[in-house]
């Protein structure tokens, strides 16, 4: 082992001491095994307290008082926001909007929230009969099922561009389907069920190109990689606090500041208006616009902690250890008889390994892994239209973060190939 | 328990609350600009005279909190005199260390609020120029 690879082990290894979570045991004295941090990351424990932190220390409502505790949450709020805008690489505005206290960073409760947000939001203002939504298979359920709604309403319509057969984008189709009444391209960058990654710069160069704006899910993306508004230049760009080590009910909407001050707003009610008369109001400028209510304010300070950690770890950590997991969780899962990884080659994907064994549905698997200890995911994924075009109804999927280790992997093969012989025995008994 | 009230609201910000500087309208602006807080309710407007690329007269119009209202009297006149290129490098700073008093962030809003109104019609006299 080379020095280099050494000192990469020991940091992560670091890295997962700061996960409480993750010392548990899954009854007995078998160790808890997570691979699932696709549907959720766990949390270490400088979010933990700082969620603890906010609530014995200084809560109270933000943006609406003058009393000590006010000024202090309200401090706390804006630092985080201004941390998700460097993590994401923002531009800097100008002084006329930083006087307005404007921002392109908008807290939500989510990327669910984020992207119907957008799609109401922008579509209600933007989108025409005979317009034209672009997505393709990889997409959630999240970007997919807010575009029909707003379609529905404006009498837009939904337009799918196809993959590759081995599940990565194709650039080529995708550029084939685009024209003048293609108003908008939602994509993820990186698929919650495949793993693989989108080359958003390049999708979004394309789609500018006839005028449509791109929305971009980076849910799986963010935790795994750099999100670089800027060099992606996309215009909207959404992601969850819980994925990225963060807490659950919070999450970010970057939307690019002329597009945010054109639209309408999403959700009335306090906290977003400038003016309120008998019959209409007046609006604040983003993100205050799209933030009516309180929000999720000790969630939305302790993802700027999340943020922090995860600059602290560093990409080059995060990067080198999930990709060896991912290599290593092919190396060993293609190497089980009946096993079938979907899915592009570890270069084009992230680190989640969805699979199926034959013989064995994918929820059985699921539940055998569950009583050896590991926790993976067995469903559609909230990606149904990618599982008709895998012709298959559901999948298993392991999905690494930093935290995983080389040993959990091996508990992965190890296990499924204790499940293969359990069922192969009972088979072969009747 | 006056001395944190004394400190924020000492004499000199008293003073233009109670008697401000060129409180009113001017007969016929070179330009003039309104803007609210919408955080606590404060309204301002600002109109000024400029002749040769220098503010003449400086007036404000408003209503609201004492802080947004005696910045605004301190502002009008602090940028009588100056040129309107000197006003274009103004920093928030210079205003805030005009008011010669600590203001909370919530606070330094309302005593920004004139300051932003001139920022705005700054910008607005640009757009000719520029396009």
């Amino acid at each position: 082992m080379s020095p280099l690879v050494h000192d990469v082990a020991v940091t992560a290894a670091e890295i997962r001491a700061e996960f409480p979570l993750l010392r548990n045991t899954s009854g007995g004295d078998r160790p808890l095994i997570y691979l699932d941090t696709g549907a959720t990351a766990q949390k270490p424990q400088a979010v933990i307290d700082k969620i603890t932190e906010c609530y014995e220390h200084f809560n109270a409502n933000v943006h609406r008082g003058v009393h000590p505790l006010h000024e202090r949450i309200t401090a706390e709020l804006e630092a985080s926001r201004r941390k998700v805008a460097a993590f994401l690489n923002t531009r800097p505005l100008d002084e006329l909007d930083l006087l307005d206290d404007a921002s392109e960073i908008i807290f939500t409760s989510g990327t669910t929230m984020g992207i119907n947000l957008v799609a109401q939001a922008w579509g209600r203002q933007f989108l025409q009969a005979g317009d034209e939504i672009l997505l393709n298979p990889l997409e959630h359920h999240a970007n997919i099922v807010p575009w029909q709604m707003i379609a529905a309403a404006t009498g837009a319509k939904i337009v799918w561009s196809p993959l590759t057969p081995d599940g990565r984008f194709d650039l080529e189709q995708f550029e084939a389907r685009l024209n003048h009444r293609t108003k908008m391209v939602a994509v993820t960058a990186m698929s919650n069920v495949l793993g693989t990654l989108t080359p958003i710069a390049d999708i979004v160069q394309r789609a500018h190109a006839v005028g449509a704006k791109v929305l971009v899910d980076a849910a799986q993306s963010a935790p795994h990689a750099p999100t670089d508004v800027q060099a992606w230049d996309a215009d909207f760009v959404v992601f969850s606090g819980h994925k990225l080590y963060g807490p659950t009910g919070i999450g970010v909407l970057y939307g690019k500041l002329e597009l945010l001050d054109a639209m309408g707003p999403f959700l009335g009610g306090g906290n977003m208006i400038d003016e309120v008369f008998d019959d209409h109001s007046t609006y604040k400028r983003p993100p205050f616009k799209f933030e009516a209510g309180t929000l999720p304010i000790a969630e939305a300070i302790a993802l700027g902690t999340a943020v922090d950690r995860v600059q602290a770890w560093g990409w080059d950590v995060i990067h080198q250890q999930e990709q060896t997991l991912l290599e290593a969780c092919h190396a060993r899962l293609s190497a089980i008889p009946g096993v079938t990884i979907y899915g592009p080659s570890v270069a084009d994907k992230g680190a989640i390994v969805s699979f199926t064994v034959e013989g064995i549905p994918a929820h059985d698997l699921g539940t055998s892994l569950a009583q050896r200890g590991i926790a993976v995911r067995a469903s559609h994924h909230c990606a149904k239209p990618l599982h008709k075009w895998l012709g298959l109804d559901a999948t298993t999927r392991a999905s690494f973060a930093v935290y995983n280790t080389q040993a959990e992997v091996d508990a992965l093969a190890e296990a499924i190939t204790g499940t293969q012989q359990h069922f192969l025995r009972r088979r072969g008994s009747h | 328990m006056t001395d944190g009230l004394s400190e924020i609201y000492d004499d000199h910000i008293l003073d233009h609350f109670e008697s401000p500087y060129h409180k009113g309208h001017l007969p016929c602006p070179s330009c003039a600009h309104s803007e609210r807080n919408p955080i606590c309710g404060d309204q301002l407007t600002l109109e000024l005279q400029i002749a040769d690329g220098r503010v003449k007269e400086a007036f404000f119009d408003g209503k609201g909190c004492a802080i947004s209202q005696a910045a605004a009297s301190i502002l009008c006149e602090n940028i009588e005199g100056r040129t309107v290129e000197e006003l274009r490098t103004m920093a928030a700073k210079e205003m805030l260390d005009l008011l010669q008093v600590p203001l909370t962030p919530s606070r330094q809003k309302c005593g920004l609020l004139g300051f932003k109104v001139l920022k705005t019609m700054l910008y607005s006299l640009d757009q000719p120029a520029a396009s």
